[in-house]
Formats: C-alpha cells, structure tokens, sequence
C-alpha cells in the first residue's frame, strides 16, 4: 500500500507517541542534523564514521526510501546485491526501497579493506551491517508499540508497515511514519537476534544483480568515467628496469607539443599532464628520461633453487616435535617438490584513478579521490603521508574498476593521480597503458616453492607429514604508515618496508590462515584441542619469506592457492604411491564432517570413478584422459570447497584440455545461489587460466619484466575450449555464513594436475602446466617411446 | 587537426580533432559514452569494441581519420536499462556478467556474427568470440546468453 495513504487519526496523538517515544526509547534529538538531508549524509567533519551508531549504517526517510551505508563493496562479484538482500530480509522490506552506499571517507564505516571473502562473514557478523539492521528493526517495533499501542509480539510487520496481529487491518503504521525523517540515535546493540536463515524469503534466493542491466546497456558509470570540470589527463613514465632510478629528465623534449604538457618528477616519480589523454600519451612516448641500471634479478630458470637459499622470515603453523623421528619409523616415505610461479591479477582495466587536491599541502589543503580501490580508508591515511594533507582533509570514493582479485594496480593509479593532480592544481584523471598495469603498477602474486614428506605405516595409512615452504614478499596493501608498500609511494620517496629475517618461535594457537597445513593434519598447538580437519599427528609446518625481486600482493586466494596445490598434489602423489582411490585415501585422513560432506559431494556430482591412479590402459601416444580431485578448507576456517576436474592430454603436443570441472561448496546458508554459482564458474576458470597459462616472466640479463601485455601474459581467452562445469552448493542453514569468493580458484590447480597424472602417469609439480612443462615431462617417462 | 564527422548511435558528431586519435578517446571522453572501455589499448582484449557500420571494431587501435564518415555504435545505441535490446536482454537474464568492464566485447561481436547467421551453432558462436578476454571469466554465462539471443532472433 502507499503509505501516504496510512490513516495519521488512528493510536496515540502524534505528541503523545513523541514524547513516549522519546522517553522510552529513540530520543529524537535533531543535535545540529535535522530532518532528512542530514539522515542520509552522515557525515562527521573529522572525517570519521562511528561504527557502533546504528545511523552510521541506516537511514529510513520519511517516504520510506532506505539508504545503508557499508564498508564493504562491490567489486563486479554481486555483494551490493546480497547487501540489498539482507536489508530486505532484516527490516522487512522490498528490495526496490534499498539503496546501498559502499566505500566512501567520511560517509560509510571503515571496515577495511574489501577482501579475502570476508565481506559476507563481516557484514553477517559482530559489529557488522547485521547487527546495525536488527537493532534498528528492534527499534522500530517498539516505536510501533507505542503507536499502535500493542505489545510488540503482538506486531506484524509487512513491507515496513506494522499492523497488530489479528486487530484492525487499517489500524497501522509505516517506518516512515515512526520516525518522521529523523534518526535513531542508538547504540547498535550486540545481543540483537538476526532472522534464522530457516524464515528466510529474499536472502536465500537468485535475486538479479542490481548493477547488470546499468552494466549491460553501457549506463554503468565505472572510476574510468568520473569526468570534472577542468579535469586534465595525466600519464605515467615507470623504470624501464626493475628498480632503476632517475638520473634525469629532459623536459625541453616534450617542448612544442600539442596539448599544454607538464611534466612532474618527485624521486623517481615521473609523470605527464596535458589536456587530453591522446596528447599524454604522445607527450609520455617523447619524454626523454635518463634511468641509472637496475636491480640484480634471481635468473628466471634458477628462481626456486634461488628462494631456497635467501635468508628469510620463518614461522610454524604446527610442529608436533617428533615429525623426523616419525619419517625415520615409518615403512615408506615418500617426498616431493612443488613450485608455482609469480602471477598477475591481470584486470581487464588497465587501472584508473582521478584526484582533485587542492591548496598545494600542509594543513589547509584537501583532496578528493575517485578509485577502484578496495580500502578507502587505508588508501585515504596511506595518501595522506603522500601529499603531506591531513587525512581528515581527504575523502576517497570507491567507484567500481573491472575485477580487481586483490591488490592489483587501483591503488598505485590512486597515488599517481594525486600526485599529478596536487603537482599541477587541477583535477587529474590517470588511466594506466597496459604495460604501465603490468609491469609497474599492479602487486604479483608471490612465487612459492615447497618440500613436502609424508611417511605411511605398514597399512599406507599417513603418519607423518612435513611441509617446509618458501614465498617471495615485497610490500603489501598500503596503509597509515607505509605508502611505500606499492610501486608509486616508493617511486615517490617512501621506503618499502623490508623485510626482516628471522628465525620461527613456536605457535601459540592453530592458524591455518595460508593454508600451509594440509587438510589431513591434526592442527594440535601448544596442547589445545587439534584445530585442523585430519588425523595425522606428526605434522610440522614451516613456512620462509625472503625478500621478492617484485612487489608481491593479495592475489585472489593469496599463498592458499599456492598452497593447496602442493598440498593436494602431494596428498594425491601419497594415494598413488599406495595405490589407493584419490577420493577413499583422502576420506581414511579427514575428520571434519563438512570437509568431508564437500568432497563427496564432489566426487558424487563427478560420477567419480573409484580406483587408484593413474589410470591403468590408457594409452601412452595420442590423446589420454583422466580424472583428478583436491579439496580444501579455505583459510582453515573460511568455507568448505573441493573440485573434481576431469582432462584430455594431447601427449603429442603436451597440451592439457580441461573438459569437465565439478566444483562443491559449502559455505553455511548461501546468500544467493545464483551469484554464488556464478562466483564459482569464475573462479573455476579463472583458476583453469592461473593453472595452465599464466606466468610473470623477466629478464635477468636486461633486468625487465617481460610480460607486458596480452600476448607476453598469455591467458584463458574466448575461443579456448571451456570445459563444461558443474557446481553443487552445499546449503546448510544453522551455521554462520562464511567466505565464498575464493574458495573454488583455490583448488583447481592440483586438481587438474591430479587428473594430468591419472590421465598420463606423469606427475607435474611445478604449473602452470604449458606444453613447454608437460612435454618433456612426458618424454621423461621411463620406457615410453615418442612419437612425433 | 581535422573536420571529423561520424555518426555515433544515431545523432551526427562532428568536430574539429587530431585524426590520428583513437576513436575510443574522443567516444569516452568528447561524447562522454560509458559503454566501449579502454583495457590494452592494443587490441588484444575487446573492451573498447563498437560497431562501425554494423561490423566490430576495437576503438582502442581506430584512429578518428578511419572512422570519419562512417556509423559507430556502442552498446549504448542498443538499448537502455527500460528498453533493452533483446541481446542486452539475454545478457541480463543469463546473469552473464560479473564486473561487466569487457561486455562490450562478447555482445558485438556476438550481436555481429548471429545477426549475419542466425542458425549459428553455440561453437560457431563461441569461435566468433575468439580473442577477446573476460578477466572475472564469466564465459559460459556469455556463451549461454548469445545462443539464447540467436535462438530468440531465428
């Protein structure tokens, strides 16, 4: 119904409900904000949000519309949709009355960074959008009590109007109506009781994303397309050599060209201004630059024997004291080598940022800044080390850039802008070349090698398993203190923390965090009751950061994807070695009942075949199939997932055609079905791409990084053949939500190499798994002879 | 600089600009079209796709000269958000996007290549697309919604 037309004659005079209300409960205090403006503009001139007040994430204006304000943003992954959803479901009302605001200083609450599938475990959680949602909700019950003049269980509450249970169906009132365009005024309460997922009608079901239609008919307006007044283009000119500095800049080179070009140099930060974009990049391909030589780079083909030998940074997950005497006892051992290589996000966006800084720096300038970043607030304290401006002079907005996948170029483009912009006073839009993305701009996903051993007793049953690890690291997200930890802040002068070597001290408590420990250990620390989801006991898990050549970042399933593929290669390499069913043997080491509920689902899901790998009979020229699974719990506690992939090896050619994947998931009551199913295809895919094609690849005699564009990082494209896929949602409904985001990329590497080797009988320890690598790998079996 | 004229989704442009501009500047930034994108400025990945005189373009590598006198249209000359074009329908109802920054790529040349064979096979369909990129890989989704527009408009 309209609510306008709601009768205002009927329950307590309006100044009676008032001051009850405001006795009891609201207090509707105008405190300098009145009425609806300041309801939906809650801003604080210090620039900070206070996340325990429930107007800091809700406003319900008098013609019912409601706007919520979160931390946590939409990435191109439908979270803004889910955002909308648990609105709707909580308060009551259609979706259409629900507008969400994500990822603005001074506006939303900072929660962060939006990342490692933490916005669905957050927003659910303690302290998050949830709790704010229900306290409202208990508010306006009660406020509906005094108008109505009912107890509150004798409420019903339909598209946000109440009406008494079987009293006067005219005798109601509306959100709007109670609170009168004002605000709450409330604590957001930490005992609030959030609907059960049981009663749900819109969380739970396949909503449409909000944002397709925009996006599909080109109206979306994405951080590529924020255009100011007087707005200027802006181009950076990087190292050509990793790590090279300036010597100096010729700006007489770039003289007499068309579009009024400037040229800032801060240290090694080197950038163009000129009133369009096609004269900056004219102006960035003339600029004459002298570069001192670069750094000296690990040689490519010896990276991994090269991490071995750095001093690094260690610590234990787990260490039961005894695993070497265990390996020395047991009937076989069998060890292994894992690597996987440095990787890009490599968004489809060359990244994009625009600034608008004012007034120079120092205290009295300020500076606006429209990113794709997936932290306003780091970003915001992180730019203000920048420009020198305090942070409360700042504000970032989060505009939506293509899929980022973690730590990609949004925040380097961010600090160029400002830079450009605070260097020449004028607003400045800096879209990335592709190369600038690449090679300079975004943060790789680290290298990782690993040494695994595992020992079974006379039953093949695993006792022992030893997993000692090496990852690269240089800088990370940038925040308060360290602009440096990106390309641009330390361009511009600002020190990227090193990294300091030290020796492991004993765990205090079971964090499976990287997912270092494998599924099968017992997870038992400092004699706490075992946190992992296997059996074996003896289990010791050491994990070395050295120092990485490249700045290195959060890449969608950070270290967990490098991980598990060690992981759940080596766990299958063990299967095999005693001739045991990949699905059965890892079944005889779990014991966490989800685990094992996603693997089988999987494994039912796949029609999985049962028996040992590899595959007995097929053949050893031409084309041979077979079929691999891995699962994982992602970050030890943050969703259940496996993957069953199914493969055709040309062993002619070496290369690996995935046919089939089936990938699980249980990640507690799904929000949205269909959104997770299509999170789950991208993620299955995307992982295809990360196992199969993709590598960072340099040059240690020039000292360049060489991948640099499309055809130098070569990925999945259109026109590949894609395999069928298959997803099966686990659902449970009297569990807390977790992460989902992550947790299917996580596990396709080792699966696929899974089934190369049931397929082949050649094990692959190293990806991505390119002709280059299977090939040889394949003229390496013993007794095989080629044909060609 | 030079006279440049072209009609873009159906309303004359004409201007006096660098011909040796990409065509994708001047629709992004003169004509303030949010639809083709830039994401390699190199051809290689299908963001910046647009339709000249019917057939897909990458406006990243288009210089203004190439494109002067001739008819662009961009997923926006499609249809809106009220009044979707059938394609942009399937796309929708596929729920075939996640960021949604490459779609420009798969609808045109996918609108190009069924409109021209409206019988064409989901592999035919799918070859068409060859060598464009979707980073957030929602591949079969596209797939799904041009075999759903080829099969509507047969």
């Amino acid at each position: 119904m309209n609510p306008g037309e709601v009768s205002r004659t009927i329950g307590p005079s309006r100044r009676v409900f008032l001051r009850n209300a405001g006795a009891l409960l609201v207090g509707f205090s105008m405190a300098g904000r009145n009425g609806r403006l300041a309801a939906q503009n809650p801003i604080d001139p210090t620039g900070l949000v206070d996340a325990t007040q429930v107007d800091s994430w809700i406003s319900i204006a008098a013609d019912e519309s409601i706007t919520v304000y979160s931390g946590k943003i939409e990435f191109g992954n439908g979270f803004s949709t889910v955002q909308t959803q648990l609105v709707a479901e909580e308060l009551f009302v259609p979706l259409s009355r629900i507008t969400v605001i994500f990822g603005d200083t001074g506006f939303t609450p900072d929660q962060g960074v939006t990342s490692g599938s933490q916005s669905t475990v957050t927003e659910f959680g303690p302290g998050g959008l949830r709790q704010a949602l229900d306290t409202a909700r208990d508010a306006l019950f009660q406020l509906a009590s005094l108008w109505l003049d009912a107890p509150t269980s004798q409420l019903t509450v339909q598209a946000g109007v109440f009406s008494v249970k079987g009293g006067d169906p005219s005798n109601q009132v509306s959100y709007g109506q109670l609170l009168q365009g004002k605000r709450f005024n409330l604590t957001v309460s930490s005992t609030t009781v959030p609907k059960d997922p049981k009663n749900y009608t819109v969380l739970g079901t396949s909503v449409p994303r909000i944002d397709l239609p925009p996006k599909a008919t080109g109206q979306f307006e994405y951080v590529q397309h924020v255009r100011l007044p007087g707005m200027l283009h802006g181009k950076v000119v990087r190292p050509p050599l990793v790590g090279a500095k300036v010597v100096s800049v010729d700006k007489g080179s770039v003289a007499g060209l068309p579009g009024n070009i400037q040229v800032v140099v801060k240290n090694d930060f080197v950038g163009v201004v000129a009133d369009t974009e096609w004269s900056a990049i004219q102006a960035v391909s003339a600029l004459t630059v002298a570069w001192s030589g670069g750094e000296t780079l690990p040689d490519q083909n010896s990276l991994y024997t090269w991490m071995q030998q750095q001093s690094s940074a260690d610590s234990l997950t787990v260490n039961s004291g005894d695993t070497s005497q265990t390996l020395s006892n047991a009937a076989r051992t069998i060890t292994a080598q894992y690597s996987y290589p440095f990787q890009m996000h490599g968004s489809l966006a060359s990244s994009c940022a625009v600034a608008d800084v004012r007034g120079g720096t120092g205290s009295g300038a300020t500076a606006r800044i429209w990113s794709a970043t997936q932290g306003v607030y780091p970003q915001r304290n992180s730019v203000a080390l920048v420009l020198g401006i305090p942070a409360a002079n700042i504000r970032v907005t989060y505009m939506e850039g293509s899929g980022c996948y973690g730590l990609n170029g949004n925040d380097s483009v961010s600090f160029d802008a400002a830079l450009l912009s605070q260097a020449v006073g004028t607003p400045v839009r800096v879209q990335y070349s592709r190369k600038d993305e690449m090679t300079s701009g975004e943060s790789f996903g680290p290298a990782h090698v690993t040494n695994l051993s595992a020992g079974v007793d006379g039953s093949g049953q695993m006792i022992v398993w030893s997993f000692e690890g090496w990852s690269v690291a240089k800088g990370d997200r940038p925040n308060a203190t360290t602009p440096g930890n990106i390309i641009s802040g330390a361009l511009a002068g600002f020190p990227t923390p090193p990294l300091t070597p030290g020796a492991a001290t004993p765990p205090t408590s079971f964090s499976n965090n990287t997912n270092a420990a494998a599924g099968y250990l017992a997870g038992a620390v400092a004699g706490a009751a075992p946190g992992g989801t296997g059996t074996i006991g003896s289990e010791k898990v050491l994990n070395h950061s050295v120092a990485s050549p490249f700045f290195t970042g959060p890449l969608r399933s950070p270290d967990r994807l490098q991980n598990t593929f060690a992981n759940e290669s080596f766990v299958d390499e063990v299967a095999a070695a005693v001739s045991a069913d990949p699905v059965q043997y890892r079944l005889r080491h779990l014991n966490d009942p989800r685990l094992i509920g996603v693997l089988n689902a999987a494994a039912n899901a796949a029609s999985w075949d049962t028996r040992p790998s590899p595959k007995q009979g097929n053949p050893k020229t031409g084309l041979a199939t077979g079929r691999g699974i891995s699962c994982a719990l992602y970050e030890g506690d943050n969703g259940y997932s496996a993957m069953v992939a199914e493969v055709s090896v040309d062993q002619a050619t070496g290369i690996v055609t995935v046919t089939r994947l089936v990938a699980s998931q249980d990640s507690g009551p799904v929000s949205n079905p269909d959104g997770l199913r299509n999170q789950m295809e991208g993620g299955a895919l995307q992982g295809l791409s990360r196992a199969i094609h993709e590598e960072v690849t340099w040059s240690a005699a020039t000292g360049a990084i060489t991948s640099l564009d499309w055809r130098t990082y070569p990925v999945l494209q259109f026109g590949d053949p894609l395999p069928e896929i298959v997803t099966v949602l686990l659902n449970p409904l009297e569990v807390p939500p977790l992460g989902a985001g992550e947790c299917t990329i996580t596990t396709v590497a080792a699966a696929i190499g899974n089934a190369i080797f049931d397929a082949t009988g050649v094990r692959l320890r190293q990806a991505p798994f390119t002709p280059a690598l299977v090939l040889p790998a394949l003229t390496r079996r013993e007794g095989v002879p080629r044909r060609h | 600089m030079a006279q440049i004229s072209l009609i873009v989704n159906g309303s004359l442009y004409s201007a006096d600009v660098d011909p040796t501009s990409p065509l994708l500047f001047v629709l992004q930034d003169d004509l303030k079209l949010n639809g083709p994108k830039f994401g390699c400025g190199l051809a290689q990945c299908g963001a910046c796709t647009v339709l000249l005189d019917g057939k897909p373009i990458r406006s990243c590598v288009t210089p203004m000269s190439t494109a002067n006198g001739h008819t662009v249209t961009t997923i926006e000359g499609l249809g809106t958000v009220d009044d979707p074009h059938p394609i942009q329908t399937a796309f929708i109802n596929e729920q075939a996007l996640q960021c949604g920054f490459c779609v420009s790529g798969p609808m045109l040349y996918g609108k190009a290549f069924i409109d021209n064979q409206p019988n064409a096979t989901e592999a035919e369909i799918t070859q068409a697309l060859t060598g464009l990129l979707c980073r957030c890989y929602a591949h079969t989704r596209m797939i799904k919604a041009l075999v759903r527009y080829a099969k509507e408009s047969a």
